[in-house]
């Protein structure tokens, strides 16, 4: 995403001879395109290739065709995986815009508290998923955490447990980003509204909601890919459990991967996520008007 | 994971990429020291160690192998490699595929080992323990029999016994002048009187999910003999439409229904401690878990473990018809020798090092149980000798000795096992479910 929306940003409107002038050579980008290409589309046509395969890390891999991928098709878990999967995007992209979003326009004010404030919710973010994770595993403890009930027992409760330890977790990144979003609009939009008689909820619904959404559009692409790797909290707070209740897509491809060892299939898995992140977050874009960088200051 | 204290499999992103940057390291490296020619100043040979309390008792028969004549006659060394616990099997595992391979390493036996030697990466000891006085003689027949692969033994007994034991809490009992069970009928029995009087009856880390395996274990044993699971490991997935699994099912069903395990288990672990400290607190009367819940106990609450600490077997089930002295858990790791081995002689006479006195007295010392035929003799000398005695009898008088499940079906089978008995403890699915998915599974 950041990639295709740093390259339509410059180039646009400016005179060729100036851009030839005002730019680095392409070689500059080499470092960038080698440490990408080996660490993520290497690995990930490896990844594809080993779909094709069975193997069990010992020895070489074998061609079986398409086994793992009509396994996939078959796999009563896959069926309940992508349902899990789907159902906490939606309830993680809905949880943590809501919240983010109104803590990121009430932050782009400018009163010192708000400031502080700011600051403190930040927090969550420095930490690692990991240390998150194990600080809620210790805080839900059945017998001797702050909530003595079966929280992680029960499969909603386990369920909303995820989509809350994530949501604490990234709605600073996601606030942040809506505080500057809601910084960047004009203040005579404001004012004139103020003049019409506009109300603080007018205002709300009529300007900042408006102005914001390619911010929305930004932050909701970064949940939804987000939510689609989501895997630590899951190895942490519930291993997949009760049952099979939690296990997410990740979790399946880790559990098939580096528990069963069975590598093929896990690759046809991750593959499978690969291919369904990206057209998920490319059909957002479509979908929001995103791609076609209209500027939401248009007519102003 | 069977068994093991330190629990769970479970490991971070980090090790992940750590294994791989490991893989490149170690690949390139034996790579460079292949051109660099080997073979001056003797063959060394590495040992993949489990690296817990007790590999100082590996690290001291090293070091005693190293200066012995058998060494020197063999012309070879043994370095140890410390793998943390919770990295240990898929380190293995990313190394085995790898030039890096340890010569000799730890292992569950059983199933731990199949895809090993379906790859034919080991040796098979089999003709060497059996024309080896040392080595046929030395140890307890049921224990060298339950890491075998169809029949053919591959490795060798190299640590301490873990059976899985019933614990009490004993002034629990005493308070509610109750006796431990011998048969199934008293351990309902106790299991109400202890359910009115307000104390959960047994602890459970069902996140876990091998202690609630542990129950099954018992449970199937009891009621269809050891030979019913025998089957299943044996490649026979129909073994799961035996009927002692349907029955073994259908009880733990009644004990979760029931309120045996309390409310929330299914989110209480053993790796973290919260099973533990339930029954050392006394929320809990009974606590079904390895040998190694003594120390783990000591470790955390030694005062319980010291004054309140009781053991028994797992009760007889009425009608069933396993032998109520057989005996579930881990019967003992073992050395296994890759195909590869760089001195097969002196790996060899490394694992003999195993069967010596002098090898099972630190092992009793770290407060073990051998698993070697002389072991009875020292047991006097254990950090506490009457549990260390009941344990070394048990195992003893054991006629079978049942691999954990899961270590016995190896990880891929043991991990879709582990999904469906979590399924069925949690309610997720029927006994009549848990045997049809068990089938299926391959």
């Amino acid at each position: 995403m950041s990639k295709a929306a740093t390259k339509a940003g410059p180039t646009a409107g400016s005179k060729p001879a100036r851009a030839r002038a005002g730019r680095p050579h392409a070689a500059w980008a080499l470092p960038g395109v080698l440490f990408f290409a080996f660490f993520a589309i290497v690995p990930m046509a490896l990844a594809f290739y080993l779909s094709f395969t069975e193997w069990d890390g010992l020895g070489d891999p074998r061609p079986v065709g398409l086994d793992n991928w009509s396994r996939l098709l078959d796999d009563p878990r896959l069926t309940q995986s992508l349902w899990l999967t789907v159902l906490l995007t939606v309830c993680s992209w809905l949880f943590q815009t809501v919240v983010s979003l109104l803590l990121g326009v009430w932050a782009a004010g400018k009163q010192r508290n708000r400031a502080v404030l700011s600051a403190i919710f930040f927090v969550p973010l420095l930490l690692s998923s990991t240390a998150v994770a194990v600080l809620f595993y210790a805080l839900l403890d059945p017998n001797f955490g702050i909530i003595q009930k079966d929280t992680l027992g029960s499969s909603s409760g386990a369920f909303l447990a995820i989509v809350f330890v994530g949501g604490w977790q990234f709605m600073p990144l996601h606030t942040l980003i809506y505080q500057g979003g809601a910084r960047q609009i004009p203040a005579v939009l404001y004012q004139a509204a103020a003049i019409d008689g506009a109300g603080r909820y007018r205002q709300f619904f009529s300007i900042t909601l408006p102005q914001l959404r390619h911010t929305i559009t930004t932050s909701s692409v970064l949940i939804v890919v987000g939510s689609l790797t989501y895997f630590e909290t899951v190895l942490i707070l519930t291993k997949g459990g009760p049952g099979t209740d939690t296990a997410i897509l990740p979790y399946l491809m880790y559990e098939a991967g580096f528990k069963s060892y069975d590598f093929g299939y896990a690759s046809a898995i991750a593959s499978f996520l690969v291919v369904a992140a990206t057209g998920l977050s490319l059909l957002l874009v479509r979908l929001t008007g995103f791609g076609s960088m209209r500027s939401t200051r248009e007519g102003m | 994971m069977g068994y093991t204290s330190n629990g769970g499999r479970s490991f971070s992103r980090r090790w992940v990429l750590g294994a791989g940057a490991t893989t490149l390291l170690t690949t390139g490296l034996s790579a460079c020291g292949s051109g660099g020619g080997s073979g001056s100043g003797g063959s060394t040979l590495t040992a993949f160690v489990y690296g817990d309390d007790a590999v100082k008792v590996q690290q001291a028969a090293v070091d005693r192998f190293n200066t012995s004549a058998a060494a020197k006659k063999a012309g070879g060394k043994i370095k140890l490699e410390r793998i943390p616990g919770s990295d240990y099997s898929p380190k293995l595992r990313t190394a085995m595929g790898s030039p890096g391979a340890p010569d000799v390493f730890f292992n569950w036996g059983g199933g731990s080992i199949k895809p090993y030697v379906e790859a034919g990466k080991l040796i098979d000891l089999t003709d060497v323990i059996e024309n080896d006085e040392v080595l046929k003689k030395g140890f307890l027949p049921s224990v060298l029999a339950a890491g075998d692969l169809k029949g053919r033994h591959y490795g060798v007994p190299m640590r301490g016994m873990q059976p899985v034991i019933l614990f009490y809490n004993k002034s629990v009992f005493a308070e509610h002048k109750l006796q431990p069970p011998t048969t199934w009928d008293q351990l309902l029995d106790i299991n109400a009187k202890l359910k009115r009087a307000g104390i959960t009856p047994f602890a459970l880390g069902g996140s876990d999910i091998w202690p609630e395996l542990m129950w099954l274990e018992y449970l199937v044993d009891r009621i269809g003999g050891e030979k019913v699971f025998r089957r299943i490991q044996d490649g026979d997935a129909e073994g799961w439409g035996d009927p002692a699994v349907l029955k073994a099912a259908e009880m733990v069903r009644e004990l979760v229904d029931d309120g045996a395990f309390g409310s929330k288990f299914t989110s209480v672990s053993y790796v973290n401690g919260g099973a533990p400290a339930v029954f050392a607190k006394g929320k809990a009367a009974m606590h079904l878990m390895g040998s190694w819940e003594y120390s783990t106990q000591l470790g955390k609450f030694p005062d319980f473990a010291k004054k309140e600490l009781g053991w028994a077997p797992f009760p007889k089930i009425e009608g069933g018809s396993g032998d109520a002295r057989n005996v579930v858990g881990n019967p003992t790791n073992y050395w296994s020798i890759n195909a590869r081995v760089r001195n097969k002689d002196a790996a060899i006479a490394f694992l003999k090092e195993c069967a010596s006195r002098t090898y099972a007295r630190d092992l009793v010392a770290n407060g073990d149980v051998p698993t070697t035929s002389n072991a009875a003799l020292l047991l006097g000398d254990a950090p506490n000798p009457e549990y260390a005695r009941f344990q070394y009898q048990m195992v003893e008088e054991a006629p079978a000795f049942t691999l954990s499940w899961d270590q016995a079906l190896g990880d891929e089978l043991g991990t879709k096992m582990h999904t469906e008995i979590g399924k069925l403890f949690a309610g997720k699915s029927s006994p009549g479910e848990f045997v049809a998915a068990c089938k299926g599974l391959k």
